[in-house]
């Protein structure tokens, strides 16, 4: 938690009702993702907001998270994880794993 | 091209090893060929339109979209693959003696085909979608090799074919009298694993709890982008990693059509 950068990590409550859990944003462009280091506190649901930049579609995937979920080109998805120990969680872009490699850091 | 072929061949594998599969314990019902061209055909159809509308799919449901629609084949899938499995208990007997000749099981086989033609269309449907929008984005931003995507992305397919067919053929070998178990082995592993899958769907959709999450991880030991991990993963379902949910929902599916093909053989045991 102290090392939470904020001009990287946007930790907002959402205003849907539904979505009580903190939301943290994740950026892919030119098939990398920005931040490819997250942190998030440890033990709670984080709503992950992917927001697919490329006008390519590209496959968040996680067999740490066990998460898969295809962002369609130019589109916006949450993908929901946790709670999670605290530890480290590598995920990757599976249409284009050599540069979209990312990990979450729970803390 | 190496990466769209590996891509291509891995979301091939699953549609082949069940179109393999139920091809093989189809054997001996009539004109099962045409069904199964037809599923294969209509789920081809079926992934152009998804992968076509993916955007639209995915946005439904506060952006879960994805999730509902691969739990809800997965879960068609489940039940048809199981009922398809109690079906060949109870007629195990017919299949195998009149191997050639069951044309008083026909009304009711070609029901069974259409089930599994239903089956094979959505399986296709569900990895073939994937495939073509990954084939679609490498395409679109590639300023060169557009014929060697499209080579890659064939090979890929071929060599899930080839694989299909391999086990299509390892099983007609496989003596009369242990036929039907294999195959049913098989197709159980397999719904199970369906079922598996379907509840991370779930569980990323928030609507299943995780129950523990790992509830153990076998990833160093056999990781599942290894050769053996991936083939058990398309086979039975192996997971290195799964939700304790996902562990209860494959025991359950193991369990419940086991249960189903015992009471159709037996029906002697049955409470009146």
């Amino acid at each position: 938690m102290r090392f939470l950068i904020p001009a990287l990590v946007f930790v907002s409550a959402s205003t849907l009702c539904m979505a009580a859990e903190p939301e943290v944003s994740l950026v892919i462009r030119d098939h990398r993702f920005i931040p490819a280091e997250l942190r998030v506190p440890a033990g709670q649901k984080i709503r992950l907001m992917i927001d697919n930049q490329d006008a390519t579609a590209e496959e968040f995937e996680s067999h740490a998270l066990n998460r898969e979920k295809v962002i369609p080109g130019k589109s916006k998805l949450p993908v929901l994880i946790g709670p999670l120990l605290p530890g480290k969680y590598p995920f990757f872009g599976d249409f284009h794993k050599k540069t979209a490699i990312g990990i979450v850091v729970a803390e | 091209m190496l990466g769209a072929s590996i891509i291509v061949l891995r979301e091939t594998l699953e549609a082949a090893l069940l179109i393999g599969i139920l091809a093989a314990a189809t054997r001996s019902i009539a004109g099962r060929g045409l069904w199964i061209g037809g599923g294969i055909l209509a789920g081809l159809i079926g992934a152009g339109v998804v992968a076509a509308l993916t955007g639209h799919i995915a946005a439904l449901f506060e952006g879960l979209g994805q999730e509902y629609f691969n739990a809800a084949i997965l879960a068609v899938a489940v039940v048809l693959l199981g009922s398809h499995q109690v079906w060949m208990s109870a007629h195990a007997g017919e299949l195998v003696t009149d191997a050639r000749q069951i044309g008083m099981e026909v009304r009711e086989g070609r029901r069974q085909l259409s089930a599994i033609l239903i089956l094979i269309g959505l399986t296709v449907l569900r990895e073939g979608s994937e495939s073509s929008l990954f084939l679609y984005g490498l395409l679109s931003e590639s300023q060169s090799g557009s014929s060697s995507i499209l080579l890659g992305g064939a090979m890929g397919l071929l060599a899930g074919v080839a694989l299909g067919g391999l086990l299509y053929a390892g099983m007609l070998r496989i003596p009369m009298r242990w036929f039907f178990s294999v195959t049913g082995l098989l197709i159980v592993l397999l719904a199970a694993g369906m079922a598996s899958r379907m509840t991370r769907f779930l569980i990323q959709a928030d609507l299943l709890p995780s129950l523990r999450s790992p509830l153990w991880d076998t990833s160093s030991a056999l990781p599942i982008d290894s050769i053996p991990g991936a083939l058990l993963n398309t086979l039975a379902g192996y997971d290195p990693a799964p939700a304790g949910m996902q562990v209860v929902f494959y025991v359950a599916t193991l369990l419940i059509i086991l249960a189903g093909s015992m009471w159709v053989q037996h029906p002697s045991a049955r409470p009146v």
